[in-house]
């Protein structure tokens, strides 16, 4: 979902409010209902099992994008959390409005119903050269949309296997497993010399990726 | 009384405070869960988890490439895993390295490890910037690098979380590994600070 969320190299912020060994973080939680917004989550995903994590991050990419710009951190995971409540049939929009005497305004409903994975293909090995897929998904992804497209160099294949995002992302919970990989890319290569030299490197499911054309990396 | 209009006028602790009395209501929230859970994420989950993880690396060989082949085992042996903390890697630096860790999507942390992730990490500047300009982000923060030194962000973006280990600072030769533990803080681990011996 090509969504505010996606803010990876998106321009006209500031600096970012921190000085390095600040102690803010020492208090957690700044406000007396924060600890709620996790929590309630959790309640809802791992406790009722009603929906899974990735589902959460589906329904905080789905708020309206002027309430998205405008809402705290944690009253993103309170919203996300009672759209899908909502949505499962677990609690309904008159019993939010009336506890709050006011509209509780959701989330907008998904674009779309989501997406298999891709199967049935030989993994990738680290040193290869791999190609993120040039696509356009309207659903849930986690593929930030500055790799779109770009060749980097396999560092890492996850031991594990988890559902694929774009399908658990929606409900689908037959959704095939799959590992990830880290890949590495030259800034440079994703925003030319708008940009610090260096790296990124990105976690991404098997699924969103081809081996590059071209010959193998020689130095992973 | 209830009001009609579309207005947002409440504020987001009296939505939160809203679903948490439905859900109530409903008698879907078991004894003590929203209790324990609290007490895991303000104070269990805390960066001097990670800070022993480092400081174990830095003074022990073998626990260090332990922790660099299998955050995860390594991190499991002080019983630091658990959500958002089940697949860990360790990015090491070296003199010529600097790893930085983001979730340009969200806020994906390593939860048991680092503790919760703090407002500015969170925050949209540090999400959009940070993978297009790291360095320039680290010398606002107050982390000046050589050029010699190269800036890698790691993006969170799906199931593995990461914690740096960063190169033991010169000075800390004499330092056991309860002394090293304090040089090692929450920014240390993010990557957006680098440890120096007072």
């Amino acid at each position: 979902m090509d969504g505010f969320h996606d803010l990876g190299g998106f321009q006209g912020f500031g600096k970012v409010p921190h000085t390095i060994n600040s102690l803010s973080y020492k208090q957690v939680f700044k406000q007396d209902w924060e600890h709620l917004a996790y929590s309630l989550m959790f309640i809802g995903a791992d406790h009722l099992k009603k929906f899974s994590v990735d589902e959460v991050r589906h329904a905080v990419e789905r708020l309206d994008v002027r309430q998205h710009v405008g809402t705290q951190y944690y009253e993103r995971y309170v919203i996300a959390t009672a759209t899908l409540l909502v949505e499962t049939g677990v609690i309904t929009q008159a019993e939010l409005d009336q506890a709050l005497g006011s509209h509780f305004k959701l989330a907008n409903p998904a674009h779309a119903e989501g997406r298999p994975a891709i199967t049935g293909r030989p993994p990738f090995e680290v040193g290869d050269r791999v190609v993120v897929r040039d696509e356009y998904v309207a659903g849930h992804i986690r593929m930030p949309a500055y790799v779109r497209g770009k060749e980097g160099v396999v560092l890492h294949r996850t031991s594990e296997k988890w559902p694929f995002p774009d399908a658990i992302g929606h409900g689908d919970v037959s959704a095939a497993h799959q590992p990830t990989y880290h890949v590495e890319f030259a800034v440079k290569d994703l925003w030319g010399d708008a940009a610090d030299e260096g790296f990124v490197v990105v976690d991404l499911f098997e699924s969103y990726l081809d081996k590059a054309a071209g010959p193998r990396a020689v130095t992973p | 009384m209830m009001k009609t209009h579309e207005n947002n006028t409440s504020t987001p602790g009296e939505r939160a405070q809203a679903l948490f009395q439905v859900l109530k209501q409903k008698e879907l929230i078991p004894d003590g869960y929203i209790e324990q859970l609290t007490q895991l994420m303000a104070h269990d989950w805390s960066p001097e988890n990670g800070a022993r993880v480092v400081a174990k690396a830095w003074v022990d060989p073998q626990f260090r490439e332990l922790l660099l082949r299998d955050g995860t085992a390594a991190c499991a042996q002080f019983g630091y895993t658990g959500p958002q903390g089940e697949y860990i890697v360790a990015l090491e630096d070296t003199a010529t390295l600097k790893n930085v860790i983001v979730c340009s999507l969200c806020s994906c942390t390593n939860w048991p490890v680092l503790g919760l992730p703090p407002e500015w990490y969170k925050g949209f500047e540090f999400r959009a910037r940070l993978v297009r300009e790291g360095r320039t982000v680290l010398r606002e923060l107050g982390t000046e690098l050589p050029n010699a030194v190269t800036v890698k962000v790691w993006d969170t973006s799906a199931e593995t979380r990461y914690l740096v280990l960063p190169v033991r600072p010169v000075g800390s030769e004499a330092m056991d590994e309860e002394a090293l533990r304090a040089l090692i803080t929450k920014d240390v681990l993010i990557g957006v600070a680098l440890p120096h011996v007072a």
